[in-house]
């Protein structure tokens, strides 16, 4: 049972490791930065969905993102889209619940972690 | 036999090219390789600390939970109560999501509902204490408590839209293998 997902799961680990690599938490949060408005929470939501950040990582970066004057509303989509939504572990997910279903979980997460975020940013 | 070897290399074959590319980006040195290396060696040990023991806590789970308790509590039948106790075991865990689906997988097979099976991945994505607590101390406590009380009628509709939609769709959660 280990065996069988092990390969799987260190193709996703590599990829992470390139992603992360590629895209630092600096850039991450430069690119989250600047972005103002529908463009920002747009580019936090789709860095949250390819992510796969560590809480111990992304907890402090969304906290200095939001002391660096980021609004609330592009922290907290950026946040829970990266819970929610995993592209990167999709190959991963599909081999329990199969293609289809693995892409209309993260699709109905994605619309679902927006929509959570947006509402978020009303309130603080 | 040719199968069998075709099938390995298959399977491990991006891998042994990994070690190469590691190996190399060491020897010259290539520094881009070894920030890869370093963070997959980050990724690594998080994975080499979580997923043991949620194997051991899959296969005590396995053996000591009777197919007919899941069934009553968690099954189609057992009724919106079996919301709750699905998300409490979410909460008690802790790790990557890719660390739940065995866990599912299991569920699935003692009998847990479609709905349940999905809410405990929304709730383990979401909801995990451990989690929480590191939450609550980078990000502020009015931040976390919303998060959280916003994300739960999300996953749950989730659930419940996708078990609506799979039903009489034959679908069933996989072991891997």
């Amino acid at each position: 049972m280990f065996l069988n997902i092990l390969p799987p799961l260190l193709h996703v680990l590599f990829l992470v490791s390139m992603f992360l690599y590629l895209v630092p938490a600096v850039v991450l949060s430069e690119w989250l930065g600047k972005g103002t408005g529908w463009s920002g929470i747009l580019a936090a939501a789709l860095l949250g969905s390819i992510s796969l950040i560590p809480g111990f990582i992304a907890f402090p970066l969304g906290a200095i993102l939001v002391r660096s004057g980021v609004s609330c509303q592009v922290v907290a989509v950026f946040i829970t889209t990266l819970m929610m939504v995993g592209i990167l572990t999709l190959p991963l997910e599909a081999k329990y619940f199969g293609w289809k279903v693995s892409i209309l979980r993260n699709t109905l997460s994605f619309l679902g972690a927006l929509l959570v975020g947006l509402l978020m940013g009303i309130f603080l | 036999m040719k199968n069998k070897i075709t099938a390995t290399l298959k399977q491990y074959g991006f891998l042994i090219l990994f070690g190469v590319f590691m190996l190399v980006s060491y020897l010259l040195p290539f520094a881009a390789g070894i920030a890869i290396g370093k963070n997959f060696l980050m990724f690594f040990l998080e994975m080499a600390a979580i997923l043991p023991l949620m194997f051991i806590q899959i296969g005590l789970f396995d053996v000591w939970v009777p197919r007919e308790r899941i069934i009553r509590h968690l099954g189609p039948e057992a009724g919106a109560m079996s919301i709750l106790w699905v998300v409490l075991l979410a909460m008690l865990q802790a790790g990557p999501l890719y660390a739940a689906f065995p866990v599912a997988a299991l569920l699935w097979k003692k009998g847990c509902s479609v709905r349940n099976v999905f809410v405990y991945l929304g709730a383990f994505s979401t909801l995990k204490i451990p989690m929480l607590a590191f939450e609550i101390g980078f990000l502020g406590l009015k931040f976390s408590v919303l998060r959280a009380l916003f994300s739960l009628p999300v996953f749950v509709a989730i659930g419940y839209f996708l078990a609506l939609f799979l039903k009489n769709r034959n679908f069933v959660v996989k072991e891997p293998g």
